[in-house]
């Protein structure tokens, strides 16, 4: 990492962290939003830092692209009293405090273990990507002990993570995304089954019966005497 | 030392980019009424120059000279920082596309997604403009707006998953170069037909302008802007058409590449020719402007939850079939 990358991974990571403080400090929930929407992007940049840029697009895409403009559609729509919001504000912070804590010290277990596990092992593992798709070509090996590393050293230079994380994706996790696909299918028909009412007052437009509709239907020619009216 | 040489060059490359752009814009608002002067059996701007050609730098001279006002219940902060960010995305897509064979500022890997991201996050400019300017019609006109693009962004991602698909790969140099022989809009037609309505709705453009539409919202997102702050939204909506239409040509009319490899097309250089098929489609975007009535908002919802969707995720899974069962998918 030199020194640009550097520089740029703390101005990232500073503005992250900064917005992200800003999302829970900030009076106006579309300031909290809008906050949250420039974390996301410095995430992203981040992301990009470690050539992870497939996850970086991704997560722009649909956080920022669509699920933040979500947010703020029902946030900038909604008629919030700021102080009758206050009022109650403290008698929640003891579930608050806890399930901060319980974050907290998750987030110290995980960060924890990953610092104080064993980093040669950590460097093998992804060698089962390789496995997976073995078209590219690999550098023999001088060594039977050194396979793994260095195989996966090639293919890191010549396989962009968008395939690396689609041949993985669609393989050794097939039924997981599946499932996960799955989930989101119920989702989506819930919100909709909750929010579909039916109202017969309201007209709808049946494009159907508009184009099928002929002429000699609907309009009618009638011969009218004078002074007899019809 | 390097670094900050990297740094000039790169300077460097994004003004010979931007220059010209902004130059395209101001120049593509003139081409617009001069357009629709002939179509409508006008002149369009006549007096400024001869033929006219003044008229846009009369035009930027004039909204450079106004006052700028700040509605006193707008949010002041959101309200300023609206119309730059239109205007920075708009220019900041310009950094992938390729105008030749290693002729691009950045040629990253995922150039399609960062298209993708670039135009998904058009809709904050709109949205941060109706909502800072706490006014009834620049409200509902960015409501309206970020509905409709958030629609149409999903077909023109399924759209973009099939030239994806058969050009396998993200890269759009490498897309142009598979496209060599076969430009993807002949086998992928009716994509490219629903893929440059939706960029009609994804750019508030006509017949899709309803965020703007004067006769039921005054102008919606942008009633409240004067001066440089509409001049900035002005610029970012054409600078928006440019490069969608960049976008168009790359994914489907080939780029760069001239329409035969044979010699009298070979001669003109690449960027020329990825120009015109630029000045092409944003001839079509004028056109469908002088041509169309506007919809009405919810048969364009209609049209892009029950038409577009179902019959580009349709081509999708044809694609992918097409392309497995005759063994031609790229590796």
């Amino acid at each position: 990492m030199n020194a640009v990358q550097l520089l740029l991974f703390y101005i990232l990571a500073l503005v992250c962290t900064a917005s992200a403080v800003m999302v829970i400090a900030s009076r106006n929930p579309v300031h909290s939003v809008l906050y949250l929407i420039l974390a996301f992007f410095n995430a992203a940049g981040l992301f990009v830092l470690i050539g992870a840029e497939f996850l970086a697009m991704v997560l722009v895409v649909v956080y920022v692209g669509a699920v933040a403009v979500l947010f703020l559609f029902v946030v900038m729509m909604l008629d919030i009293n700021f102080v009758e919001m206050r009022e109650g504000f403290l008698q929640y912070l003891p579930v608050g405090a806890l399930v901060g804590i319980i974050l907290l010290v998750e987030l110290m277990l995980v960060g924890g273990s990953w610092a104080l596990a064993d980093r040669t092992e950590v460097a093998a593992a992804p060698a089962t990507v390789v496995m997976v798709e073995p078209a590219a070509p690999v550098a023999v090996p001088p060594e039977g002990g050194e396979t793994a590393v260095v195989a996966r050293r090639v293919r890191a230079e010549e396989v962009t993570n968008t395939q690396m994380l689609g041949a993985v994706l669609y393989t050794e996790y097939f039924y997981l995304f599946q499932a996960a696909g799955a989930i989101l299918l119920v989702a989506i028909v819930g919100a909709i089954t909750l929010t579909l009412r039916e109202r017969p007052a309201t007209k709808r437009q049946d494009i159907g019966r508009q184009v099928r509709r002929r002429p000699f239907e609907s309009v009618e020619l009638r011969k009218v005497k004078p002074r007899a009216g019809i | 030392m390097a670094e900050i040489w990297a740094l000039v060059v790169i300077v460097f490359y994004i003004l010979v980019l931007v220059v010209p752009l902004l130059l395209g814009v101001a120049y593509l608002t003139y081409a617009e009424r001069k357009v629709l002067g002939a179509m409508q059996l006008r002149q369009g701007p006549m007096t400024v120059g001869p033929y006219g050609l003044l008229q846009p730098i009369a035009d930027g001279l004039k909204l450079f000279m106004k006052e700028t006002v700040v509605p006193s219940g707008s949010n002041k902060f959101v309200f300023v920082l609206a119309p730059m960010l239109t205007f920075i995305l708009a220019l900041i897509g310009w950094a992938v596309i390729p105008f030749g064979p290693g002729l691009v500022l950045a040629d990253i890997n995922v150039g399609v997604l960062y298209l993708l991201a670039v135009s998904s996050l058009g809709v904050y400019g709109i949205i941060m403009a109706g909502w800072a300017s706490n006014s009834r019609y620049a409200f509902l006109g960015a409501l309206r707006s970020s509905a409709q693009m958030v629609s149409y962004e999903i077909s023109i991602g399924l759209i973009i998953i099939n030239v994806l698909l058969t050009a396998g790969s993200l890269n759009l140099t490498t897309i142009v170069e598979s496209q060599r022989g076969l430009w993807y809009f002949i086998p992928h037609f009716p994509m490219f037909v629903i893929f440059f309505v939706s960029v009609l709705a994804e750019t508030n453009r006509h017949p899709f302008d309803l965020p703007e539409d004067e006769a039921t919202l005054v102008t919606g997102f942008n009633v409240e802007y004067s001066s440089m702050g509409f001049a900035l939204f002005f610029l970012g909506e054409y600078a928006n058409m440019i490069l969608m239409s960049a976008i168009c040509s790359v994914l489907f009319l080939g780029g760069w590449l001239p329409p035969f490899g044979i010699v009298p097309f070979t001669w003109i250089p690449g960027p020329i020719w990825l120009i015109l098929k630029i000045c092409f489609f944003l001839f079509a975007f004028i056109w469908a402007r002088a041509t169309l009535p506007r919809y009405r908002y919810d048969q364009l919802m209609r049209l892009g939850w029950k038409v577009f969707l179902p019959l580009s995720l349709f081509w999708v899974v044809l694609t992918a079939g097409v392309l497995v069962a005759f063994d031609l998918v790229p590796r």
